[in-house]
Parts: structure tokens; sequence; C-alpha cells
């Protein structure tokens, strides 16, 4: 366009006055009461934008998995080492594990970068920092959206898991939502973390290489974590995916565990998220309101 | 031009005062501005403007003093202060993974205003800002002019009686400045308080019914521009230029001529009534100058003398 007034036949445009706007204190109030929802629609939308590149990767991935891991190194182990993983295939075995971890791997990644841009890069926060909106808002918006979309790629996981048929068990599904809180148990404190960036010299590809990698093939992913040795086995422990792995062998086919620990493992991933969203909040409003 | 309507101030600020330990960003400004007032704090880089803004704007905590916003205190209501404001940043921070107008749309959720308000009205407002073929584009695509345009078309989706602009213009290119300063002056004129920062004489002319000039977190004059220039410098202004060198050494020859004399590194400045009267002067004088230039006062002259130095460095 050219940059000159539009109007045809030179008349001055009524400034933006025609249409009328709710008072303001009727805005505050609803920012209020469902502010966190307004920001998290905000956030949803801009993944709209990108929504086949998320819908690709999120069934490219497990399939990529699934084939590699479950069928092609399953057929070697479940050949030379039958009944090591009790009832089930390996790929029965491992498909709790790959599910957890990819909606972790998937937190990773939302919980990085896009902090990064929402204070720094795009300063897409300060956005809504100037509405109605205050800063836990714009935090559990974030963390809202990014649920919404880890349930989305979690849901396509595990129809594909149960395609290959390694979700045996009635209960299967409710690794979905498991999954997911494994997810923000990681997520969480990572965005906190985020947020206290201020110059990127490269720490969230160190977190990917030295911390989520590390989690991803030492918590009992791919064997059970009694098989490595003891000193070893505090990876897993601290792992909100260990965690996250124990309870989806439980419900997708029947791995036995007690419910004393399944609790443990629920509390523990509860503990996680909520610290995190606490300290997230925290960190979030003494760097916007600076 | 004295201060416009009577009725309560809608912002008013007391012995406001921002602190980062030991530097004082803001230290104890004090000012009202009433309805419909176009108000400007003019100063350089770093003198606490953007800070004053963001206190207003309810996002910064202030260290002391007080300040209300339509009679509100924005530490204590903070959704409510915002609900009657329009903020235009100093650094653009629209969503570049969303379409123009949905930039709009999504802003204005954040005032709970409903689709059926917004989707009109970000039409009428990408109208007002020249970018109704821009609408489905990409913010990428745009330029920074209309980025800016679109910036403050974002700032009226809730309608605010105030709109903050922290240093609308800087970056622009002149024509980009004055199709901005055009549609700011129609907001002025519908009846909004415009409350801006600038470090752009020119810009404070163009907008400001008032002003204060800052430096160092304090206030060191207020008015309008007009009654600045008038009580702080003379008329006219005589610019002359004998070389880098030479100029400190000739401003001893100078003296004498005009009101006031002013050496600065690249050129010298005579303050006078009569600048083409200072002129025949100083080539009596027996002195050549090697440009030599008669402008009037400007702010910029106001903020030289206040403060003893210039406002862009």
């Amino acid at each position: 366009m050219t940059e000159q007034a539009p109007t045809t036949d030179g008349a001055v445009t009524a400034p933006p006055y025609r249409l009328h706007a709710h008072k303001p204190e009727v805005s505050a109030s609803r920012a209020r009461a469902f502010g966190s929802w307004y920001y998290a629609e905000h956030v949803l939308r801009s993944m709209n934008s990108y929504r086949w590149t998320l819908l690709a990767s999120s069934v490219g991935t497990p399939v990529m998995y699934l084939f590699a891991m479950g069928i092609g190194l399953a057929t070697l182990v479940d050949r030379n080492s039958a009944g090591a993983f009790g009832e089930v295939s390996y790929l029965a075995f491992i498909a709790p594990a790959l599910l957890a971890s990819a909606t972790i791997m998937t937190a990773a990644t939302e919980f990085t970068y896009p902090v990064m841009d929402g204070f720094k890069w795009r300063r897409v926060y300060y956005g809504p920092h100037a509405s109605p909106l205050n800063t836990d808002q714009i935090v559990q918006g974030h963390i809202i959206a990014v649920t919404v979309r880890l349930t989305v790629t979690t849901i396509i996981y595990f129809l594909i898991v149960a395609a290959f048929g390694a979700s045996p068990s009635a209960a299967g599904p409710v690794a979905i939502p498991v999954a997911v809180l494994s997810g923000l148990a990681f997520g969480l404190p990572l965005m906190a973390y985020s947020a206290r960036i201020e110059e990127d010299k490269g720490q969230f590809a160190l977190v990917m290489r030295f911390i989520v990698t590390p989690l991803f093939l030492f918590s009992g992913t791919f064997f059970p974590l009694d098989t490595l040795p003891v000193f070893l086995r505090w990876i897993g422990w601290i792992s909100p995916l260990w965690h996250g792995t124990e309870l989806g062998r439980a419900l997708t086919y029947g791995y036995e565990l007690p419910l004393w620990l399944a609790v443990v493992h629920v509390l523990y991933l509860v503990v996680l998220a909520v610290v995190g969203l606490k300290l997230a909040r925290a960190v979030y409003a003494r760097r916007l309101g600076r | 031009m004295p201060t416009l309507a009577a009725g309560p101030p809608v912002i008013s600020a007391r012995q406001l005062s921002k602190h980062y330990g030991d530097f004082k960003a803001v230290d104890g400004i004090s000012f009202d501005v009433p309805a419909g007032e176009s108000f400007g704090l003019l100063g350089p880089n770093g003198a606490g403007k953007s800070t004053t803004m963001r206190m207003i704007g309810g996002v910064s905590q202030r260290t002391s003093g007080d300040l209300t916003i339509m009679g509100l205190d924005p530490e204590q209501h903070g959704p409510e202060v915002r609900a009657h404001l329009g903020v235009v940043p100093q650094q653009d921070n629209l969503d570049e993974e969303l379409r123009v107008r949905d930039n709009l749309l999504v802003y204005g959720r954040y005032f709970g205003l409903p689709m059926s308000y917004l989707r009109p009205k970000a039409d009428e407002l990408l109208e007002f800002a020249q970018l109704t073929e821009k609408a489905s584009a990409k913010v990428d695509a745009l330029s920074g002019g209309m980025k800016r345009r679109l910036t403050i078309a974002r700032s009226l989706i809730n309608e605010p009686k105030i709109l903050l602009l922290d240093e609308p213009t800087t970056g622009l290119d002149p024509q980009a400045r004055h199709i901005l300063w055009d549609r700011l002056f129609r907001l002025k004129e519908s009846g909004v308080t415009l409350i801006l920062t600038t470090h752009y004489m020119d810009e404070a002319e163009q907008l400001c019914d008032r002003l204060v000039v800052v430096d160092k977190g304090r206030i060191m004059a207020e008015g309008s521009p007009a009654q600045l220039i008038r009580e702080h410098s003379t008329r006219e202004v005589l610019e002359l230029r004998f070389g880098s060198e030479r100029n400190t050494t000739v401003a001893a020859e100078l003296q004498g001529i005009g009101d006031r004399l002013e050496p600065l590194p690249d050129r010298v400045l005579i303050y006078a009534q009569d600048g083409e009267a200072a002129l025949e002067q100083v080539i009596s004088r027996g002195l050549r100058p090697i440009t030599s230039l008669v402008r009037r006062s400007s702010l910029e002259d106001v903020f030289l003398r206040l403060t003893g130095r210039s406002l862009v460095d």
C-alpha cells in the first residue's frame, strides 16, 4: 500500500469511536476472572499458525520411534531374551516410556525458546503485561496453552501406540494425562529457569544435551532401571520421566506397581509441577515488573 | 498555551521516585495531567521518561511518592488502571506469528471484549491506521512505520481515554513520522488524553499542549512549548561554524554580541532577539564564519540552556 490517506473523498475519517467497548471496570473484572484463559487463547492462536508443522511432528515422531525401537530393536531383543520384560513384548515395554518422553521433550521445547521469545526476542509478554492481565495470568495462560498442545500431541501418540498393539490394557488411555503431568513436572521448573535467562548463551542447547538426553536414556526407558548400576539409578529416581513411565507401564500393560508406590510417583510429579509453577510466577513477576 | 481543562486530573504524580539500587532513575517528580490534554515528557535517553511511563502504565512499582490514574493507585488497582489505558511501548511487541488483524483481536480479548465487538472494531482501527489492505498480512511483512501504526491501532482496541506513547516515532523516517503525527493529532482532537515521551523537540512542539523537560530523573522546567522557549531562550539563534579547531577560541572574540553565547564543539550559538543583526555585528568585528544560520529558538535550545547538554547525543 502507499502511505497515503485511504479516504477517496479526502474527508477526515472519524476517530475510532463508532462502536463502543464496555467500560474499563468491566474489562478489569473480566480480566481478573478469566485472564489466564485470555492469554491461553492468544498462545493457542499463535500455535495454530504453524499447526501443520506441529501435527506432522506429532505423528512423525511416534511412527519413527515405534518402528525403529518397537519393531526393529524389539525383534532382536525379544528373540534373545524372551520373558525378560515379564509377559510382554519389548514393544509394549518401551511404548509407555516413549509416550512420556515425547511429551516431556515437547514440554522442554515449549518452555524454553518461547519463554525467551516472550521476554527478549519478540517481547510477546510485554503486550499482555500492559493490558489488564497480571503476571500470574501470563504464566498460567502460557501453561494452559502448552498443556492443550501436550494433550493433543500425547493423544495422537497414544493412538499410534494403540494401533501398534502396544497398549493391551483397558486402563491404557489413562497414560495420556499421566504423560501430560510428567511433561509439566519437567516443563514448569524449566519454565522458571528459562525466565531467569537474560542472555542466550546456548543454555537451552545445554539443557537438551545434558539434562533431557540423559533423562531420556537413563530413566528406565529402554531397560528396567534396576539393571543399571546403583550409582546411576538416582538419575531415574529424580527424573519425572521415570516416575511417569512406571505409572504408564502399570496403565498400558498391567506392570505390577504397589498402590503406595503409584501414589508416590503421582505425588512426586505433582510436587515438581507445583513448585515449578510457583517459581515461574515469582520470576515472571520480578522480571516483567522491573 | 495555558493548561487546558479544569476538572480533576486524570493523572496525578507527587514526588514520584523509582530507584534501582543506588541509581535514581526517577527522582521525585510531580505533575498533573487534566483530561484531554496532550502532555509530553521531553528529555535525553536515560532521563527517566520510560520508567515514569511504566509506572503510569501500572507495570512497574514505584520506590516512593504517590501516583493516581483516574483516581486509582496502579499498585492497588493494577487491572482497573490498565483497563483505562492504551499503551504504545517504546519497542513494538506485536505477535509476529499472527496476522495483522489477529493481533488486534487477541489484544482485545485481554479486556474481555467479545468477538462481536472486536471484529468490526478491528476493521475500523485498521482503516484508521491505514492498514486495511494489510489486514491479513504477516506482521513481518510490515515496514517500521506500519508496525508502529499497528501498535497504535492495537492500543485503541479498548477505546481508552488515556493513551501512553513511549517515543512513538523513534527510528522512523520523516514521512512515516508525519503520518503518525497526523493520526495522533486526530486522537487528540477526539478528546483522548495523550501522554508521550520523546527526545525529538519537533515532535514535542507538534503534539504537546504542555510538557516537562526531564533530566536525570528530575523535572527541569514545565510549560507549553512556546512558553518554555520564551522563558528559557531568545527569539532567534545564530549558529556559526568556524571549523572544529577554532569554535572555542573564536568564542572569546564574540563576547557581547546577542544575549548569550554557547560554544559547542562543532559550532557556536549566539542567542539574540534579532539573529541577522547579530550576524552583522560578527562580520563587523572582522570574523568570517565558514557557515552561518539564523533560526528560531527551539526546545533543543531550552534543553541546552537548562542542562548544558544536547538532547540527542
